[in-house]
């Protein structure tokens, strides 16, 4: 479609024997609608159910059933339209997409062809501190297929449909994407917005998210080369390595002088490599018409405004107000914003605080802790309120920062109020000047020789701040600490 | 319009519809029949005519977003040939 290119910078290019290329890409990702029950039936979209249970006539497509369209499905593809920065389609219309296979008992599943629900859009992406613009084709709604699992029987397959008719969103990318990285941004950035719209729960190992990834090669400046399309890639890290060993593949074969055949690959993440999908030889002919059992969908512009006053705020306006109100750097302010939830507990501990000294524990006490436990910021042993008063107990010259991880771990491991634990345990600073004078006088004292090296070399500063550190259980305010020392020693 | 032999084949095949040589020979002429009597229709200027999808004015049916069926596990494949734990069985479709 875009046959003239953006310019790709030239440390994505790929060598190879005859030069660099350069790697296009476009996704199509399948999207599962949040929703209580399906596209056109009214039976449940829950995970995990038993085989079957979660099917009606409808979705079973017994004979003369017919499908009612859920409202919700509608709202929440208007509000993903929305969040994308896409024009929403007042008028869309559902067509039959033709085939047979088991697990599709309609014989067709309903789509949407020429006329989607959602058109042009686009999504901001960083890549390596570059920010760049990906263009979004169009969304559509579309029902889910049912799963077969072949490894049950030698001979059979066992199909089931609970699946089925589950509301999907399909978001097509255009082909903007030059390297494997920018297409995990990609993934990466529209898993965030959906879950920021809650328009999609963006599980991918549970399938409620996941790519066909579109790659081919060219040398720079030529027009689009013949594509692959690599199918259902589950995971953020394995788009990324389909990417690299699909646009491998292509340059070898063409380098080697043969063609690309556009076809339909599987990436096997074991063996690491893509291979073509051969079962389906004949040429797709979906033979869509719009479907006789349903009218055109159609909204007013009041529907659309209304959902679009109620959209929650979405990741790249939060980062920059996160930047200008609580003084964050554009990296900080990336990490908190990268799921919902973690924005929403820097916020609470943030709130009538310092926002730097409130990212700074969130950032690299909480997520760092954790991570190293495998937990989510969902079910952390740490409230926001919790660390709210440890930040406020900094702030206020209770304790000091080394303390005060101290009191992190207790936090972590006891819980408790912050403040009484301080008072229960003693831990305050020792900011009374008088204590630490005695103290230091006493250091100073016991060691005359240290004293005469520190005159003549002031980084000897260290070892007595150490020193009067430890003689207070490290509860001496550091900064006086410091300043008396300076003064006793006469270090400038 | 004519169709042929070969198009009459792809449609079945398509469809899943198994036909006879003599099947395929007569639907050729069945085909061809039919499709140039809706081509009467062309004789009809709908240059500037928008497409019409309802005869009288009523929108799209939706429903709310309730769980209010399912859970027939038993119904949905009592006409299945073979089943296994409410699953259906089918003829194996991949290698």
């Amino acid at each position: 479609m875009q046959a003239k290119a953006k310019a790709t910078k030239t440390s994505n290019l790929i060598p190879g024997a005859t030069g660099d290329w350069e790697v296009v890409i476009g996704m199509e990702v399948h999207a599962q609608v949040a929703s209580q029950s399906k596209l056109f039936s009214g039976s449940s979209t829950a995970f995990g159910a038993e085989p079957n249970s979660h099917v009606s006539l409808v979705d079973a497509a017994m004979p003369g059933m017919l499908p009612v369209i859920n409202s919700e499905c509608i709202a929440q593809a208007v509000r993903t339209g929305l969040g994308l920065k896409a024009a929403v389609n007042l008028r869309s219309v559902f067509d039959r997409k033709n085939y047979f296979y088991p697990d599709l008992p309609q014989g067709y599943q309903i789509s949407q062809y020429k006329q989607p629900i959602v058109g042009e859009g686009e999504i901001e992406i960083d890549v390596d501190g570059e920010a760049m613009r990906v263009g979004i084709e169009r969304l559509h709604l579309e029902q889910d297929a049912g799963k077969s699992i072949h490894d049950q029987h030698p001979d059979y397959s066992y199909v089931d449909l609970n699946r089925s008719g589950v509301a999907l969103m399909e978001i097509v990318s255009k082909p903007d994407l030059r390297s494997s990285k920018q297409a995990q941004a990609y993934v990466t950035k529209l898993r965030t917005i959906l879950r920021y719209l809650g328009t999609c729960d963006g599980d991918m190992e549970k399938g409620n998210l996941r790519a066909d990834v579109n790659v081919s090669v060219r040398k720079p400046g030529d027009g689009l080369g013949t594509r692959c399309e690599i199918k259902n890639v589950n995971s953020i890290r394995f788009i990324g390595q389909a990417v690299e060993v699909e646009a491998r593949r292509q340059i070898d074969i063409l380098e080697d002088g043969g063609k690309i055949d556009q076809e339909t690959r599987l990436f096997d993440p074991g063996k690491g490599e893509t291979r073509s999908m051969r079962s389906k030889e004949e040429a797709h002919d979906y033979r869509y018409f719009p479907d006789p059992d349903l009218l055109p969908l159609e909204m007013t512009q009041q529907y659309v405004d209304d959902l679009k006053q109620h959209l929650p705020e979405l990741p790249d306006e939060k980062r920059a107000r996160f930047m200008k109100d609580y003084g964050l750097t554009a990296y900080d302010a990336g990490v908190l914003i990268a799921e919902r939830e973690r924005a929403d507990f820097f916020e609470a501990v943030a709130k009538g605080r310092d926002g730097k000294t409130a990212a700074n524990w969130v950032i690299n006490e909480l997520l760092g802790r954790l991570n190293k436990d495998g937990h989510d910021i969902g079910d952390s042993p740490l409230s926001a309120k919790q660390l709210g008063g440890l930040v406020d107990l900094i702030a206020t010259n209770v304790i000091s920062g080394k303390i005060a991880k101290d009191l992190f771990e207790i936090l972590w491991t006891d819980g408790g109020d912050p403040a009484e634990i301080v008072d229960a345990r003693g831990m305050k600073q020792v900011t009374d000047t008088g204590a630490i004078e005695k103290a230091i006088d006493e250091i100073i004292a016991a060691n005359p020789d240290k004293v005469e090296q520190a005159k003549a070399k002031p980084s000897m500063l260290g070892w007595f701040v150490g020193q009067v550190m430890k003689s207070s259980g490290g509860k001496a305010n550091p900064a006086a600490v410091n300043e008396i020392l300076k003064k006793k020693l006469g270090i400038a | 319009m004519q169709v042929d032999e070969a198009t009459v084949r792809r449609i079945a095949r398509l469809a899943r519809i198994k036909i006879t040589d003599a099947e395929a020979k007569s639907l050729e002429g069945e085909l061809s029949g039919i499709l140039d009597w809706v081509k009467q229709l062309d004789e009809v200027d709908t240059a500037n005519v928008e497409p019409m999808t309802r005869v009288v004015p009523i929108e799209l049916k939706q429903r709310a977003d309730k769980v209010t069926d399912g859970e027939i596990a038993d119904q949905v494949t009592a006409n299945a040939p073979m089943t296994e734990d409410h699953f259906f069985v089918v003829p194996k479709v991949v290698e």
